[in-house]
């Protein structure tokens, strides 16, 4: 789409005029997140630019936000709830749903769709739905407030995720292999453990990542499913801009991007993995 | 001789050439195979198993149970099951009050319910339909306990003693016309409507809030996926056009977004968007704006609108790109090279094949989107808030669970029916992440 030579002077004003309404768009993406950042490092109680900040005064910015962040005990009890819950549920949904997606794989199932639809209906939810059944349902048999109910509720929920990717990473997988392994006289579960599992295991992680990160910044369940004994960092967060919002939640907020371009880079490296392994061109 | 003998037994056996096709274990080969793929079929169901029954418990159930409760009814007839009976030959359309028998009925009901204090709760049920029946039961049950029930014998004296509005036939009427144990009262009261002694009527324009609340959920929608095709459609375009390279490069910038978790995008909007933000900040600093008239851009629509579509572009961009990847370039140079200009070829060849991506987007903007609760609670104010913050509003703080249901259940209805056109056009198969 590069400029020819010959472009008459209204293409090239078309050219120019739509790169900018491109990169105007990106700012629009990218700005606010990125806004965030130096805010974060503000050594005013406020949620915009100080002068010194914008003179690039070293007076102007400090680490106050995250020392509040990493002192504050409610920070803290947020961030140990959130660790405490994310992984199990994380483990809940990748052990059933990589099974479920191997059964789901296979040649010949029964209502296949039917199951599919099932097992995807949490995604298609709106949470705020899912999160009012759930509380009625939980408070009826006793799960409502605890951390199980929590965990349960939060690995339903990073089922699809999981079931998505594997089954995708399944797609391409060459069933002589595991007819050989069996042929060579390993059982069922080690020609699953030894042969199926290391070739879909990039499915597999990445899966895991999207429940967990499901689990890890979900609040519209966990407000209704838990109590106060599970309150989650995103919870906090959530308090924190309804009522007193402080700054600290741009430190927490900076930690959290962190977080997620750690987890971008690693699924997109999974992801090129994957499909060198199954003799595809990386996209 | 022996061996010949054997040989014709084996003949005479496989000699029909109509019989069933043996397997070498003797047996026909359909029933082994058909018993092979049964085994399969097991299997497969068997590693499905655990996950389905565990979605069915953590996830189908409590949606069930949603259903269930927005015509569930049983307070009444729990609370209240003599008078029930009492009132089935009650004629509530002549204006006279039920018999002095209902009213006995009545008084060992409370009597009994006053125990467990369930009047209070049934009181509370019964004043989403009538408002003033709730201090009703409170008080009655307070001065219940002292009426002796063996030495009265004119029971709406008595009742009328302990307060006046007994003898309003209003309230009895209400009482019969949730005595069910399923009720549509819910459903109504989410469209609006109201029973009546004339049966179902519309609420005074005045109270229509659910209404008027569906209307704006719905509009906003409509806002915000039609700003995420004019903004995310250049974004498409221009990564497909781009070599591969530069174009996965700039993909980072659509994913990053995506990735970052919601309430960061969130809180970001809410620090933008402020008064004393860095929006009017900058507004100010450039002139564009005078420092005491300074936009209002948070707890109103706008902040919605604004705030969602930054949040809801990813999900239509990469359904766009996915679908302009496939739109073959040549196509485009073959119309120019027939004589059409930049606009033609656009508009004749290369918009209409990006159309499906466009369609896929929107749905899935669309139904995202009228489900939002977090981030139209934070930025919305209460101009700017969806359906689903009036559910959860009715879950937590006004406790009317059968309301919160039956308005979830629309909600669903709605998101279904949308997914069902997504699944017809695009398929669900294709959903794609990352």
């Amino acid at each position: 789409m590069a400029l020819p030579i010959y472009a008459s002077p209204l293409q090239r004003a078309w050219y120019y005029g739509f790169r900018t309404i491109c990169t105007l768009i990106f700012l629009f993406l990218i700005v606010p997140i990125l806004v965030i950042l130096p805010l974060s490092f503000n050594a005013e109680d406020f949620f915009t630019f100080t002068p010194e900040m914008l003179r690039f005064d070293p007076e102007g910015y400090s680490l106050k936000h995250y020392r509040d962040f990493f002192s504050n005990s409610d920070w803290q009890n947020a961030v140990v709830n959130s660790l405490r819950i994310a992984p199990m549920a994380t483990f809940l949904s990748v052990s059933f749903g990589t099974l479920a997606a191997i059964g789901l794989s296979q040649p010949h199932v029964p209502f296949r769709r039917a199951i599919m639809a099932i097992l995807i209906s949490p995604m298609i939810v709106p949470l705020i739905i899912s999160a009012a059944g759930m509380y009625f349902f939980y408070s009826r048999i006793g799960l409502q407030g605890t951390y199980w109910g929590v965990v349960m509720a939060h690995a339903a929920l990073g089922i699809p995720f999981v079931i998505i990717t594997v089954t995708a990473t399944l797609v391409g997988f060459d069933n002589s292999l595991t007819r050989a392994a069996a042929n060579m006289g390993a059982g069922p579960v080690r020609t699953f453990f030894r042969i199926q599992m290391p070739l879909i295991l990039p499915g597999v992680i990445s899966g895991g990542l999207f429940a967990f990160i499901t689990s890890f910044d979900e609040v519209v369940v966990v407000l209704f499913v838990g109590s106060a004994g599970q309150k989650t960092l995103p919870w906090q967060m959530f308090t924190g801009l309804r009522e007193q919002i402080s700054p600290t939640i741009l430190a927490v907020a900076t930690i959290l991007i962190a977080i997620s371009i750690a987890l971008l880079t690693v699924v997109e490296l999974l992801r090129r993995r994957s499909e060198r392994l199954r003799g595809m061109s990386p996209g | 001789m022996a061996n010949t003998a054997d040989s014709s037994q084996q003949i005479a056996h496989s000699a029909p050439v109509t019989g069933p096709v043996l397997g070498n274990d003797g047996r026909p080969l359909k029933a082994s195979l058909a018993k092979s793929l049964r085994r399969q079929k097991l299997r497969a169901l068997g590693l499905i198993a655990p996950l389905l029954i565990f979605v069915l418990l953590t996830f189908i159930a409590p949606i069930a149970d949603m259903l269930f409760r927005s015509v569930e009814n049983n307070i009444v007839g729990d609370v209240l099951p003599r008078t029930v009976v009492a009132l089935k030959d009650w004629d509530a359309t002549t204006g006279e009050l039920p018999d002095n028998a209902t009213f006995k009925a009545m008084a060992l009901d409370l009597k009994e319910a006053v125990e467990d204090k369930s009047h209070t709760r049934l009181g509370s049920r019964l004043n989403y339909e009538q408002s003033g029946i709730s201090s009703l039961f409170r008080q009655t049950g307070r001065k219940v306990k002292r009426l002796d029930v063996e030495e009265t014998t004119d029971f709406v004296a008595a009742f009328e003693k302990m307060n006046k509005k007994w003898v309003d036939v209003e309230n009895w009427q209400t009482i019969k016309a949730f005595s069910g144990r399923f009720t549509d009262g819910y459903f109504l009261a989410a469209a609006d409507l109201t029973k009546g002694p004339e049966g179902v009527e519309r609420v005074p324009e005045n109270q229509q809030i659910y209404y008027t609340l569906l209307l704006r959920t719905l509009k906003m929608s409509m806002i915000i996926t039609i700003s995420c095709i004019l903004l995310g459609y250049p974004i498409a375009f221009l990564l497909a056009t781009l070599p591969l390279r530069t174009s996965n490069l700039l993909l980072i910038l659509v994913l990053l977004p995506f990735w970052t978790s919601l309430l960061v995008r969130t809180s970001a909007w809410k620090v933008l968007l402020q008064q004393q933000g860095v929006i009017n900040d900058t507004l100010v600093w450039l002139g564009v704006v005078a420092d005491n008239a300074r936009l209002e851009l948070i707890n109103n629509q706008t902040g919605t609108i604004i705030a969602m579509t930054h949040i809801l572009l990813p999900f239509m961009i990469l359904p766009l790109f996915s679908v302009m990847k496939t739109i073959p370039p040549s196509y485009v140079r073959a119309a120019k090279s027939l004589g059409a200009n930049d606009w033609t070829a656009f508009w004749r060849v290369y918009f209409p094949q990006s159309v499906p991506g466009i369609g896929a987007g929107s749905i899935l903007c669309f139904i995202l989107s009228i489900g939002y609760y977090i981030t139209p609670e934070i930025v919305g104010g209460t101009k700017g808030v969806f359906i689903s913050n009036r559910i959860a509003y009715h879950i937590s703080s006004s406790l009317n669970w059968g309301l919160a249901a039956a308005l979830g259940t629309l909600l669903l209805v709605v998101v279904l029916g949308l997914y069902w056109l997504y699944d017809k056009f695009v398929g669900i198969d294709n959903v794609k992440l990352g």
